[in-house]
Order: structure tokens, then C-alpha cells, then sequence
């Protein structure tokens, strides 16, 4: 049997030890109306041999065409030596490091990385990660509702410029808990947070305010008065980033005059595959003052019985293992192995490394605006400065327009027209740095070529 | 050594960045950043290096046994990992067209159909990004269905003393009053309490069966009845379906949510902490809940179901369609187990189990639940040792790691004193255990012989005994540059 080492002679020794006479006595205690066999619907074992065929078949009828769609995960290079590590054994097979004698080679990393975001974001202390962008969001918005004490409501502003699914995710996970999310629009020509739309709420009560930069369409807010507006409302501020971008973009730390209070993203564009949507990993870092309000693991630095620096778990006492039914979240995993590539990722590149790929990337996405700006029928959708992604208007339907692209083996983007009806046939584009200047001259013809057909129908 | 500490100003991995600097002159000054962040300065060879030593400061499945009860440490099979990272599969961004992920969404599909198979349930979504998620979802479900019936005197959720501290949590989350009910002395739960704490406030009830205290609940098919007569439904946590696997499904037990933990029955890695994923299964009450994404197949053609084909979701747990690579390595897995290998799961972890149990009663340890058999897993009070010779579970655990065994569960469930939850699973030999019980014996000698050398321990890591206490008191989150 596959992965089971026990020989006939293990199994008479091992029954004898016990004192029965067959396996089938050790499960006598489940009633017998219950005991039952699988139904035919699970398939027969298969050899390694077999499945590698079957899976190889069915990878290569997954290749990709060329990708130029971003919309909150990102194609980017992934140095070998990133996964080549990740999966060591001693990394992959190891469990959460809760005995830190045995597993300081997880948590140092974790230290490693915690540190790493902090450079990265401004902020004072990170923990070691979260399931994905989109729970981290909502995470950091049942912090903020735990720890701003000063308003006596629960309403969290949400721009609808925050990416759709992260909007959705947020709602499944906060709304059994009496919190109200409002909805704050956007200003049309700039696609930016609507600040006239905002002083709706100037001297109501609002928890706390959520800004994503850049925002979902690419679009760059002015992330300083927008913090300055939220604090002196008595509202914490959640600032939504992309790490690449951090690189060049001021960090969350830094926005206006006090910095954002929680910061917190998609941890994929740092050495993950895109992989269909995961695992990839949200990461969130705060402000001193609100680590206690932190979800998820955290790892600091003490020291062992001979004095030696070493790593552990540490603030247990927020976690449900410790408080149970008064746990700041019921997360128990983190997504350690996306830690470690993360981890690795930031080390080969290092700020320098990070700033020229971010840079590639706004190039990139600069190059194929000004490749398709002759293009009949195509046109931006918003003017003020952007990052790294932007939103393309067409005079066709989006949909049948990408349908076509693919058709030529380039995915032209993500159709915005069901989030955002009001901007017409729209879609958002991203080039990565693994585009070419080839690879963007393809995507011109593509696209022209795909509107003059849709244009037809 | 930190890896900032091997950082040297100018030094990088050259061949990882794009060669040029590309200019900014489009994005105001206002919006950059001003200096650069703090990450290491290091060359491609002091970045494997540095990495490659750290992980051979852990312990790993690989490297040594696991007997963590509760979290189903097998092996991992490197074929689970090989085909789940085929660079097609990598490379699909997760807004790619239907049709250009055949291939994975064919592989989802399938598992989705094996889960429901082994569970018994109507039907399985796999969008859960871990077991809490996977509860979290099931809870809301359970809120849900109600609130659909208009049912908003529901609000308390029964979770027996023994469970796992992420079901209280979540049913906080989700916005319920959590009311524990008591173990009765055999391990099974209080019937009295139970029927006691039922009433038309009842939401609810979450079990793992086999319990966490390692003993198959044996009246769950009363339970289940008693539940549902007074309205409540009941949620399963399926961190123990190692034990029963192919040998009972919750679906018949009467469960109407579940949800598996497939880094632990399905092997998928722990990865020092995640990714996990926690597949949801329901029956028919709340199947038209569970959330999204969902595998669909019309004909040949895969393609996921969302909000508009089901809107009675409690809708998306994750940004795109959860953690899909582990998904891809738990089918995989299963595959290769097969209906028969599924079978042998079970068997071969509850005859370890059972046979380890046997040694260590008969070593003279005590065993929490003597009068019952263990399921994949069992408990070891080592209350007398710390009594009459003052080690305690800790004490143990910590010299078992100079052992070479990772240290069982410690202090889990609360209500055994000085407990140890051990879980050898299925994939360790007969000589492993062996080697077990015969340190659990030296460890005992050796604190009878010298208790300040067992307290001392561990000995052969690359750290002591670390200070926890100090490290929450003078919180050293990031390292930081000396000036």
C-alpha cells in the first residue's frame, strides 16, 4: 500500500501487542450502522507513474497565453533559487513552529521577513502573514473596529476603488459582526477616492478608512490628505498596498502627517506563482500601539538558557488556542511556505533589485498605453498619474474584444464592466517586467485586430 | 546569523533584475519614495547559503517523526509537490479564461467529487484557505440557514469543553454565544449537558469525532438526532478524519457541514505553518450556502460557479478561488491512495496508534482513556511523573526533541492534566514507535536519576530552552540596524 511501511510480520507483533486478533477489532467502538465502505465514485489507486502521465496531459492543455492581465496578482519573475529552497524538505514537511527549539530555522525566517515588511511598509512591527490579500483586508478592518475604542459605532468607509473581490471577501467575513461598510465613490476623469464624496462624513463617526494604493485602477491617491482627513475625524486608517510597488511609492508608514494605522496586502507579487489565485499570502503590519490588536502569528527574539539569541512565538495570549471564545481572530495557520519564498524573493533582490522591477513594470504598462494610444477606439480612462496598471475605454464590448485577443494567445486584461458598469466598455491592463517590447507590440495588433472584428459583430 | 548581517551596501543577486533603472519622470515626487527600503544587500550564493542552514535548524516530517496529536504529520509524497508545480499550472493567472485551465479546473473537479464520496455529503466546495476558514464558512452557513427561516432566536453555538480553541472563535466570529458542555468521564460527551444546554436558542453544535480527546463518539447518531429536534444543526470538524477514513463518513453520522483539514488527511504539507486548505462539505439543509468558487461540469467542460449560479452563498472567502496549488497536491494524493489505500489509512493509523498506546500502558505510563480504544490518536497524562518525580509534560516533550522525536501535542485537551496527544499516523514504522517508547523510558529514568538535567533539555538543538516569557515583555519584533 502506497506510503505504508508496516510488513506482515509488524502487523501480527503490533495486533499481539494490543491484544487483538484482527485491525478490523480496533474499530469496534463505531456502531455498526454507521460502518460503511466508499462508494464506487472514489477511483482505484493509481501508480506514480500513471497520475505523473494523466497530470502531464492535463498541464499541457492548460499553457497560458501571454499574460497582461494584473487586477491583484501579478506575472512576475521568480528567481530559481527561490523554490528551489522553498521546498526543501526541512521547510515544506515542517509544522508550525510551536516547539522553537526544534523549527528556528522557520521562525528566524519569520523574523527575517517581519523585518523585511517593515522596511518595506514604514511600519513598526508585521506578523507573519495572513491567507491571502483579500481576508488579510478584512482582518485588518475587524482590528481596527476592535481597537478604535473612540468611536462608539462600527462603520468602516470602503472606496470603490478598493479591488471588488477584496470588497466581497471583506463582507463574508465581517458580516455577523454588526459592521457597517460604506460604499465611497470615485471622481470620474481621475479615478481617485471622490474627497467631496468623503466630507459626507467629516465630523460623523467614522472606525476607520480604507485606502488602496494604488488603487484598483492602477490610479495613485493622494494617500496624504486622505490620512490627515481620517485622523482628524478620529477614524483609523487602513492602507492597502502592493508590495512591488512599495518600492518606488511612498509607504504607509510615511502618508501624511502620522502614517497609516494598519497596512496590509496581497503577498504574491514577492516569488509566487500565479497558480489559479493560490496560495499565495496577506501580510499586515501596524503601529506599535496596536500589535496587541494584531491577528495571526507574530514572531520576536529572546534569548535561550545559555543566553544565546534564538526566535519563538510570542503575544500567544491573543490566539484561540490560548483565549478560545475571546481570541482576536480564529486563525491558526499562516501561509509559512509563501513566507519563506517571500522571504527569499526580498533577499535576491534587495531594495535596489525591487525598485528596478517595479519601475520595469510601470514602464511596461507606460509602453503599451503609448502602444495602443493610435489605436482607433481606444482610449484612458482616467488622466493623473498611475502605477504599474491603468484602465483602457474601448468602443466595443470587452468581453467579445478579450475573447478575440485570447483567441490570439494574449490575455488583453481583466473586463471591469460588471464592478464598474458606469465605465463602459473598460478594462484593466498591466505589463509586468517579463513583457518584451515584442511581446507589446503584439498586444497592439491583437487589440486592433480584435476591435475591428467586434466593432463588425 | 541574520541575513541583514551578511548585507554589504551596493552588493545584489545581479541576475534577478531587470538590467536597467527605468524612469519615473510621470509619477510626481510627492508620490515617491524618498529613501530606500531596509532589505539585505546580498549576493545570490549568501541568499541560498544563509537559507539552506536555517532550514537544517528545523525539525520536518523529512528528517524526523511527528507524533503531533491532532495534526496528522505523515509524509508528504514528493509527487503531490512534483505535478501540482508543472509550469502550466504555475503560470495561470487567475482571471485567465475558463478555458485556459481545463486541465486544473478537471483536477478540482474530480477531488470535489472524491471528498463528497469519502464524507458522505451532498456536496464539497474547496474555496476555504484553511481548516479555521473552513470553519468559519460552515458557522456562517449555519447563520445563514437560519436567518433564511427567519430563525433569529438562534444564538448560541455548543461546543463540548474538549474542543479545539479555534471552534469557540469562530463561532464569536460569526457572531454567536458559545455555551461548552462537559465530557463525561469515558470521553464521550455528557448527554446529560447536552440535552441540558439544548433549547430553541440552539444554533448549533461543533464536534470532531473521533474527539479530540482521541476516542470515537459513540452515541453521535443520538446526538445528532437530539440536535436536530430541537433545531439546531451540526458542524463537523474534520481535523480527525484520519481515523475513520473509508470506515464512517460524517454525512451518515447525521452531520450536516463539515470540513477537512487536507493538510493533515490529505497530506498536504504543513509548510512550517501553512498553506493549508480546509475543503467544505455540506448535506442537503445547507448545501445551497456553502461559498464560492465552486468547480462546475457541464458536458466536458469545466468552469466555476459564482455568486449568479449560487446566490444563497455566503459568498468568497479568498480574493480569487482559494489555495488552489495544495488543492492540486491533495488530489494527487488521492489518487495515489486510491479507494483501497483510503482503507488503509485508517487501519494502519489506528493500529498504530492503539499499538503505541499498548507499549507505553504497558511501559507503565498512564493512559487518559484506558477503558476505550484509541482512534488515530490517543492521550498520555503524565500527571504521577510530575507528582512523585516533578517532570512534567513539558519536561518531556522538550527532552524528546534530543531524541530525535518532535514533542507531541502538550497541554491539549485542557481538561487531561499533564497531557500528551500523540499521533503517530499511518506512515511510520513499527521501529519508530519502537524508538518512541523506549526514549519516553530513558526520559523518565533520567529525571528520576537527575531532574535539573530533564528540566535542562533540550541539549542537542541549536538553541536551550528559550525565555517566552521574556520575549513577550521586551517584544524584539524586527531587527534593526545599530547606528
Amino acid at each position: 500500500m502506497p506510503f505504508i511501511p508496516h510488513t506482515e510480520q509488524d502487523i501480527r507483533d503490533m495486533l499481539s501487542a494490543i491484544g487483538v486478533a484482527e485491525i478490523a477489532s480496533l474499530f469496534d467502538e463505531i456502531p455498526a450502522s454507521l460502518r460503511s465502505n466508499l462508494p464506487p465514485s472514489v477511483p482505484p489507486q493509481v501508480t506514480e507513474m500513471e497520475i505523473t502521465r494523466l497530470l502531464h496531459e492535463r498541464a499541457r492543455r492548460d499553457a497560458q497565453p501571454l499574460c497582461f492581465i494584473g487586477a491583484g496578482a501579478y506575472d512576475h519573475h521568480i528567481p530559481a533559487a527561490v523554490w528551489e529552497l522553498t521546498t526543501r524538505g526541512e521547510f515544506y514537511s515542517a509544522y508550525t513552529p510551536y516547539q522553537a527549539e526544534a523549527s528556528q530555522g522557520t521562525l528566524q525566517l519569520a523574523y527575517e521577513y517581519q523585518t523585511m515588511m517593515v522596511g518595506l511598509t514604514g511600519m513598526d512591527v508585521s506578523n507573519a502573514s495572513l491567507y491571502d490579500g483579500g481576508s488579510a483586508l478584512a482582518e485588518a478592518v475587524l482590528m481596527a473596529v476592535r481597537r478604535n475604542r473612540r468611536s462608539s459605532v462600527r462603520r468602516v468607509l470602503m472606496p470603490t476603488t478598493v479591488h471588488p473581490a477584496y470588497r466581497r471577501v471583506t463582507e463574508t467575513i465581517v458580516r455577523n459582526q454588526a459592521i457597517e461598510l460604506e460604499t465611497v465613490g470615485y471622481e470620474s476623469r481621475a479615478g481617485t477616492l471622490n474627497l467631496a464624496a468623503l466630507e459626507r462624513w467629516s465630523g460623523e463617526d467614522v472606525t476607520a478608512l480604507v485606502i488602496q494604493q494604488p488603487n484598483f485602477f492602477g490610479c495613485l491617491e493622494d494617500v496624504n490628505s486622505l490620512v490627515d482627513w481620517a485622523h482628524t475625524q478620529g477614524a483609523l486608517v487602513i492602507a492597502l498596498v502592493n508590495p512591488i510597488a512599495l518600492a518606488v511609492l511612498t509607504p504607509p508608514g510615511q502618508w501624511g502627517q502620522n502614517g497609516a494605522d494598519i497596512a496590509c496586502g496581497e503577498g504574491q507579487p514577492l516569488g509566487i506563482p500565479l497558480s489559479s489565485g493560490g496560495p499565495y499570502f496577506g501580510f499586515m503590519v501596524c503601529k506599535n500601539a496596536h500589535v496587541r490588536q494584531m491577528p495571526g502569528r507574530i514572531v520576536g527574539k529572546t534569548v535561550d538558557l545559555e543566553g544565546r539569541a534564538g526566535y519563538t512565538l510570542t503575544l500567544q495570549p491573543r490566539e484561540q488556542h490560548i483565549r478560545r471564545s475571546k481570541a482576536t481572530s480564529n486563525i491558526c495557520t499562516n501561509q509559512g511556505l509563501m513566507v519563506t519564498a517571500a522571504t527569499l524573493y526580498m533577499s535576491l533582490l534587495g531594495a535596489g533589485g525591487l525598485a528596478r522591477v517595479a519601475a520595469a513594470c510601470h514602464a511596461n504598462t507606460q509602453a503599451l498605453l503609448a502602444a495602443v494610444s493610435n489605436i482607433e477606439g481606444v482610449r484612458p480612462a482616467f488622466i493623473g498619474p498611475s502605477f504599474h496598471e491603468a484602465v483602457l475605454q474601448l468602443d466595443a464590448p470587452a468581453r467579445s474584444a478579450l475573447e478575440r485577443m485570447a483567441g490570439a494567445g494574449i490575455l488583453g486584461g481583466y473586463d471591469l464592466s460588471q464592478d464598474y458598469p458606469e465605465l463602459g466598455h473598460a478594462i484593466l491592463v498591466c505589463a509586468t517586467e517579463k513583457r518584451t517590447d515584442e511581446d507589446i507590440a503584439a498586444y497592439a495588433r491583437a487589440m486592433q485586430g480584435a476591435l475591428r472584428v467586434a466593432r463588425r459583430a | 546569523m541574520l541575513i541583514f548581517e551578511h548585507s554589504r551596501e551596493g552588493r545584489r543577486a545581479y541576475a534577478q533584475a531587470p538590467r536597467q533603472l527605468a524612469g519615473l519622470a510621470d509619477i510626481p515626487e510627492s508620490y515617491r519614495r524618498r529613501s530606500p527600503a531596509l532589505l539585505p544587500e546580498v549576493s545570490e550564493l549568501q541568499v541560498v547559503r544563509h537559507y539552506t542552514r536555517l532550514s537544517q535548524k528545523n525539525f520536518s516530517i523529512d528528517t524526523q517523526a511527528y507524533p503531533l496529536g491532532s495534526c496528522t504529520m505523515k509524509y508528504n509524497p514528493r509527487a503531490c509537490n512534483t505535478l501540482a508545480m508543472l509550469p502550466e499550472f504555475l503560470a495561470r493567472h487567475p482571471y485567465a479564461p475558463d478555458r485556459f485551465g481545463q486541465g486544473v479546473l478537471a483536477c478540482l473537479w474530480e477531488l470535489q467529487e472524491i471528498l463528497t464520496a469519502v464524507t458522505g455529503m451532498k456536496g464539497v466546495s474547496l474555496a476555504p484557505m484553511a481548516g479555521a476558514q473552513g470553519e468559519l464558512a460552515g458557522v456562517a452557513m449555519i447563520r445563514a440557514y437560519h436567518e433564511a427561516r427567519g430563525a433569529h432566536e438562534r444564538t448560541e453555538i455548543i461546543v463540548p469543553d474538549a474542543a479545539h480553541g479555534t471552534n469557540p472563535a469562530t463561532a464569536v466570529m460569526c457572531g454567536y454565544k458559545v455555551r461548552e458542555i462537559a465530557t463525561a468521564t469515558d470521553g464521550d460527551v455528557d448527554m446529560a449537558a447536552l440535552k441540558q444546554a439544548l433549547g430553541p436558542q440552539t444554533a448549533g453544535i461543533m464536534l470532531t469525532n473521533p474527539s479530540t480527546v482521541g476516542v470515537f463518539e459513540r452515541r453521535i447518531e443520538e446526538i445528532a438526532r437530539l440536535v436536530h429536534e430541537a433545531g439546531g444543526l451540526l458542524y463537523y470538524d474534520g481535523a480527525n478524519l484520519n481515523a475513520i477514513l473509508g470506515k464512517a463518513r460524517p454525512g451518515d453520522m447525521g452531520f450536516d457541514v463539515i470540513h477537512l483539514n487536507l493538510h493533515k488527511t490529505f497530506s498536504t504539507p504543513h509548510g512550517g505553518g501553512g498553506p493549508g486548505a480546509g475543503a467544505l462539505g455540506a448535506g442537503e439543509r445547507l448545501h445551497a450556502f456553502m461559498p464560492i468558487p465552486i468547480v462546475a461540469r457541464e458536458g466536458e467542460h469545466y468552469r466555476w460557479h459564482t455568486e449568479t449560479e449560487r446566490p444563497q452563498s455566503i459568498g468568497r472567502l479568498s480574493t480569487f478561488g482559494g489555495n488552489v496549488g495544495v488543492l492540486l497536491r491533495a488530489y494527487v494524493y488521492t489518487r495515489l491512495l486510491g479507494r483501497e489505500g483510503m482503507y488503509r489509512v485508517a487501519e494502519f493509523a489506528t493500529l498504530n496508534a492503539n499499538y503505541l498506546m499498548a507499549r507505553l500502558r504497558a511501559a507503565g505510563f498512564q493512559i487518559a482513556y484506558p477503558q476505550r480504544r484509541a482512534s488515530h490518536e490517543f492521550i498520555v497524562s503524565l500527571k504521577r511523573e510530575a507528582k512523585e518525580i516533578g517532570a512534567t509534560a513539558m519536561d518531556f516533550a522538550k527532552r524528546l526533541l534530543d531524541y530525535g522525536f518532535h514533542a507531541p501535542t502538550t497541554y491539549f485537551p485542557l481538561l487531561v492534566a499533564e497531557a500528551l496527544l500523540i499521533e503517530p499516523t499511518e506512515t511510520e514504522t513499527k521501529e519508530e514507535l519502537d524508538g518512541f517508547v523506549a526514549a519516553m523510558c530513558r526520559i523518565r529514568d533520567e529525571a528520576r536519576a537527575d531532574l535539573a538535567f530533564v528540566k535542562g533539555a533540550p541539549y542537542k538543538l541549536p538553541v536551550r530552552r528559550l525565555d517566552e516569557v521574556r520575549a513577550a515583555r521586551e517584544l524584539n519584533l524586527s531587527w534593526k540596524p545599530s547606528v
